[in-house]
Formats: C-alpha cells, structure tokens, sequence
C-alpha cells in the first residue's frame, strides 16, 4: 500500500479517504509557537464531487489513492457525458459530468486532457494550462485601449466566462490560463 | 511583444515581498529600535549558531557541524530555535534589560504563516512579571502598527469556556478528544493518538485562534502547567498555572510571554521530561544544556521575557495572505 507523509501533501496529490480516492485542493500548516503541528487539508472527494476538510498531526502517513493520471484527447460530448479518447490505444472512455466538475467550460474538442483513471474508472479531468478560445458576447471593444487597466466580462464560444481588458471584440482568438480562469492575451487568428 | 510573453518561468531570481513591504519593514525596524533606546532597553546580538538546543519536543532543530581550528574535529552546532537560551546566559551575568532582532530557525515549519528562516523580536525586563510585560507589548505594537484602541486581556480557560464551555485544566482527555470529534477535525484519530496538550492544541489552533484578536488584539494568558516551557507555574487552589501570555491580532499569533522560570533544579526537572517525550518520539536528543543550567544555578534576576514574532507583525500591518509577501526570498526561492 502506498502513502504519503503530510509533508508530501500539495494540492493535486490523491489520498484514500475512507475508502474514496480524493485530491487535495489546499494544504494548511497549523501550528501554535509551543505546541503540536497539525496539517488542515481541504479536499474533494472524486467520486461524489463533495468537499470537506481533514486534520493530520504533522508527520502521519495517509493511504495514497492508487489512481493513474492518462493524457487523453478530448472528443465529443453527448449532452450526458463526455467522451475521450487515449491517443496511443485508441481507447475510448466516458465521463461522467461530476467528474468533469469545472474543466468541461474550457474544452471544444481535440484539447489534450489529464485524465485520472481510479480502477479503470475516469474521477476527474485536468484541462490544458492554457487553451484558446473565440469570444462569443461582450461589450463593444473600445478601440485604442491597450493600456489593460479597468476590463469587462466576455462570454467565450464554450460559455465559460473571463474578465478582460476592454479593447477586446467578439470574435477575438483569446489565449486563457485555465488554472487561474484568467485572460492571459489575445491571439491573432 | 505582450507583457505575457515576456514572463518567463524562470522568474523566481525576484523576491516574492513587494519593494513597498521591504521599504515597510525597514520602517518599522528602526521604530522598534527607538522604543527600546527611549526606554533604556539594551540592544543586544547572540550567537545562531549553538553546542546546544532547545529540549521541546515540538521543536525541530536544523544542525550542522564545524570542522577546524578551536572545536574537535565534526562538533556538532545547532541554529537556534529562539535567542532566549543565550539571553538569558547575558541576564544572569548583569545585562539588565536587553532585546535583540535576530533571525531563528525551525525545520519542518512552513506554510502561509511559517518560513523555516524567520525574523523574532526577543525581549527581557529585569523585575517585570508577565502582566506588567503585557502592558510593554501591548504598546510597542500599538506603536507599530498605528493602533489607538487598548488590547483585551482573558485568561486561558475563560477562553475555552466561552468557546467550547469546556475547563481546560480539568476535563479528562477524552472529553477534550469527544470535543474534536464533535466538530468534526478528529475524525481520523483515536483518543490515544495524542496527549491532553495535543489535544488541547488541537482546539485551541482549529476551534479557537481563528476568531481571536479581530476586533481588538487580544492577549491569553495563565496557561496549563503542561505547557509552561520555561514559564513560571503558581498554585491557584487545585490547579497549577503557567504564567504565560500569547497575543493574538486577527486570528494569528504573534507573541508569546513568560514570567521567567528562575529555579535550576526546576529546569532539569522539565528538561528531563521533554528528553523522556523525545525519546518515546523517536525523536533526536538534543542533549542537556549545561551552560544555561549553570546560569540558573548562578541566579537568574526575576524577569518576565516574550518573544515576537516579526514577519507576522508585518502581516497584520500589510493584511498579508502569506508569509511570503513580506520576506524577500522565503524557503523555495532562497
């Protein structure tokens, strides 16, 4: 059985918790200048999709999820599910909308994912840093701004929503940093 | 080329504390500085590196060793965990009151509120006892970071039974554990997975710290003897209280006072306690220290002394997130 030291927990790492893979979103470090050190993690349970919070005495070992992450290509989704394909068997796997969570507002189709397969079983997908998207609604660009400041929310072809500067026009190719869900540039198309 | 383009990954040569915070701290270096020459308080500077260290089993020593001339061979050297051994070697040979603005070091702590380097701001008053120090800290912080309005004062247990209406100095350690569990953050572990202190520790770091000092800085003080360190314990009917204070602003904890052990046989006594809980840790023995003991033993003046922690100060002031946006180069960019 594999497990981590809390001095290993960062997010992302994957743990057994009673009896259910989960990934930690946020690692605390508590600890009183004279006195015991605990670890409080916050946590997302990947089958059920809930969050909850855990407290280790600093030093104690958890039980590693025994999970795979894959890098699969995005393919199509049926309205229920989500479709992937692994590039070099060609296997296909379908996932559920739990545990595409926040990740399915950023993919269109063909983007590489980082698919965590728990048992065979698909919990959850990383989409790519950075992906770019078309502008589908916003608020008239105003021309001549480039300066950044001030911005304004646009809506992108796959609906996810970012705040952007304001010289930003339907239709602009916009490079967006999916971990931070932050505009990063414009991208000449 | 966009501003994003430029931005390499390779970018972690720049400090993570803004120039402004860097500014600030110089700031409030020199302030902290005058209000100790105004009072007579005398600057002092001690050695990191140490034949000795602390003894508490909480803390983690970083060592090293010397090799050449006036040591043996590989002497084992410690950096210290705090200034207060060496100081109070200086108060024991006639310093008087003295502070000193030092770095210390802990390995194993680092998170949003710990960097294993940190800044402390130690101090000693020769005749003060713990109450008459709060007053001092009460205003060098009110002087640092611009506050007018006076500090609330409540003790230990009146604490935990405003919060948990429980009596920290009384109730059996599975009430204290039942206490946990009941809040949800002992899920994973037994009563036995850690002593009453643990315990306590636990609910007073999860349960109770985060909503202290908001409205005003708030100090606790009179703790349980099992956590006195190198405080004073006095006997109030059945219960044994450590003479120790800890001001919290904001929900973080920002100093901690004693009114200072001055009996040497008292000190082996804690000493050997901790080496027994070290030992029962697994964990490496430090070794006795026989110079503090012989400063003891030649008589250490009643004082009461605290140690701040400097960083966090900064914190407050600037209303940080992390440690790392008033120190230049934490951990993971030194």
């Amino acid at each position: 059985m594999a497990i981590h030291n809390t001095n290993d927990f960062r997010s992302g790492l994957k743990l057994m918790i009673d009896g259910d893979p989960c990934s930690i979103i946020e690692n605390q470090f508590v600890k009183p200048g004279k006195g015991q050190a605990f670890c409080r993690v916050k946590l997302r349970n990947l089958k059920s999709g809930r969050v909850y919070e855990r407290t280790y005495k600093s030093g104690e070992s958890v039980e590693a999820a025994d999970v795979m992450d894959t890098e699969m290509e995005y393919l199509y989704s049926d309205g229920e599910q989500w479709h992937f394909m692994e590039p070099t068997t060609f296997e296909q796997h379908a996932v559920s909308e739990t545990a595409m969570a926040e990740t399915a507002k950023w993919l269109k189709g063909q983007e590489t994912c980082l698919v965590t397969l728990w048992d065979g079983v698909p919990l959850s997908v990383a989409p790519p840093n950075f992906v770019e998207l078309a502008v589908s609604d916003t608020d008239p660009g105003v021309r001549g701004d480039t300066s950044g400041g001030g911005g304004k929310p646009a809506t992108l072809e796959t609906g996810a929503v970012v705040r952007v500067p304001l010289f930003v026009d339907i239709g602009d190719l916009l490079k967006v940093d999916t971990r931070t869900g932050e505009y990063v540039s414009r991208v000449k198309n | 080329m966009s501003p994003a383009s430029r931005t390499s990954v390779c970018e972690d040569w720049r400090p993570t504390a803004s120039i402004e915070n860097i500014h600030l701290r110089a700031a409030l270096l020199a302030k902290t500085r005058e209000f100790f020459a105004a009072r007579g308080v005398l600057e002092v500077e001690t050695p990191l590196l140490s034949a000795a260290t602390v003894s508490d089993p909480h803390l983690q020593s970083f060592s090293t060793r010397y090799n050449g001339p006036g040591l043996p061979a590989d002497t084992p050297l410690y950096l210290q965990t705090s200034p207060e051994v060496a100081m109070k070697r200086l108060l024991a040979a006639g310093s008087g009151s003295i502070y000193q603005l030092c770095k210390a070091f802990r390995d194993g702590e680092s998170g949003a509120y710990h960097n294993p380097e940190f800044t402390m701001l130690e101090w000693y008053r020769v005749g003060f006892n713990h109450f008459v120090l709060m007053d001092e800290v009460e205003l060098l912080v009110q002087t640092l970071l611009g506050l007018d309005s006076s500090f609330e004062r409540i003790s230990y247990v009146a604490i935990f039974q405003h919060y948990l209406d429980i009596d920290p100095h009384t109730v059996p350690k599975a009430a204290l554990w039942q206490c946990a569990v009941g809040a949800g953050i002992a899920q994973d572990h037994g009563v036995d997975a850690m002593d009453r202190d643990g315990w306590l520790d636990m609910l007073m770091s999860h349960l109770i710290e985060p909503h202290l000092g908001h409205e005003q800085p708030l100090f606790i003080y009179d703790y349980p003897a099992s956590q006195a360190a190198l405080a004073r314990i006095r006997v109030e009917g059945d219960v044994a209280l450590a003479e120790r204070f800890e001001l919290y602003v904001t929900g973080i904890e920002l100093a901690n006072g004693y009114h200072e052990l001055c009996d040497a046989d008292e000190l082996l006594r804690r000493q050997d306690s901790d080496h027994r809980r070290r030992q029962a840790n697994g964990q490496e023995q430090p070794g006795g220290n026989g110079r503090l003991q012989a400063a003891l033993t030649a008589g250490l003046p009643s004082s009461a002394g605290v140690a701040l922690g400097f960083d966090r100060l900064l914190m407050v002031k600037t209303e940080a997130h992390s440690i790392d946006e008033v120190v230049s180069f934490p951990m993971n960019r030194a």
